[in-house]
């Protein structure tokens, strides 16, 4: 895991679920901005995997559990489209602060990759 | 736009599910990580995880499927999870050497947000207010909010 990129990533992510959660509950059914911020926070979960993947072979080792740590990433890549299939079902207000609800659940999970990756000794 | 057969999967009803789903993955994913690492440490603890999240999934389904037989399930699966939160959350206050080993529902939930003891209480509002014998004749009107 790198860091700044993960920090980056928890922000975009709150950021995202708050703007989905705000222009639901004012109304607004999944819109180009809402879908592309969901969808912004999906791309960065699977470069997060991408970079988690090579990142030992730089000398870059996670000390917490790998398997809780895969467990919280595999989730979180997951999340997204379960939740946007649900949502997207019933096409209303709800279904964008479900969007929003799913971008905030992956920011507190990505919070919690980067303790496991970091912080934690195993 | 009622085309759901399910009289519980409508309007903020579905945001509710959402949660309860996301809810359930944690607990799930959280005390599977538990059980194959380190069940010994924790035996009660973590064996409560892995309850807590298994009817975290059936009242995620309950809610989801239709018909009187579901709803009876949501009852009961929703009042369970809220009991075991209210009683675990003060026996790790009060006896905390209990529960050394964090479960969902240790401190009330505060490790997920105090979601696990909120959502119970939203579950059961609106179980009440979609009542099969309430939304019968009034679910065209009510479901499209």
């Amino acid at each position: 895991m790198i860091e700044w990129f993960t920090y980056a990533q928890v922000g975009i992510a709150v950021a995202a679920g708050l703007l989905c959660v705000v222009l639901g509950l004012l109304g607004r059914p999944p819109q180009d901005l809402t879908m592309g911020a969901a969808l912004l926070v999906e791309v960065l979960l699977i470069v997060q995997l991408i970079v988690s993947l090579a990142a030992p072979a730089f000398g870059n080792n996670p000390t917490g559990s790998l398997l809780e740590f895969y467990l919280y990433l595999v989730s979180a890549i997951l999340l997204l489209p379960l939740a946007g299939v649900w949502a997207l079902t019933e096409r209303n207000r709800w279904s964008t602060v479900i969007l929003g609800a799913a971008c905030l659940a992956i920011a507190i999970m990505v919070y919690r990759m980067n303790e496991i990756w970091i912080v934690e000794l195993a | 736009m009622v085309t759901n057969s399910s009289s519980r999967a409508v309007g903020v009803g579905r945001l509710l599910i959402a949660v309860y789903g996301i809810l359930a993955l944690g607990a799930t994913a959280r005390s599977f990580v538990q059980i194959v690492e380190r069940f010994d440490e924790a035996p009660l603890a973590y064996t409560l995880s892995a309850v807590s999240a298994i009817v975290y999934i059936a009242a995620t389904v309950a809610l989801i499927a239709p018909g009187r037989a579901w709803y009876l399930v949501a009852w009961v699966t929703i009042c369970f999870e809220l009991t075991g939160v209210l009683v675990v959350g003060t026996l790790s206050i009060t006896h905390p050497e209990l529960f050394a080993h964090a479960s969902v529902w240790s401190l009330f939930g505060a490790g997920y947000l105090f979601v696990p003891l909120v959502i119970p209480m939203l579950g059961l509002v609106w179980l009440y207010v979609r009542r099969p014998s309430a939304v019968q004749p009034a679910a065209p009107a009510s479901a499209t909010q």
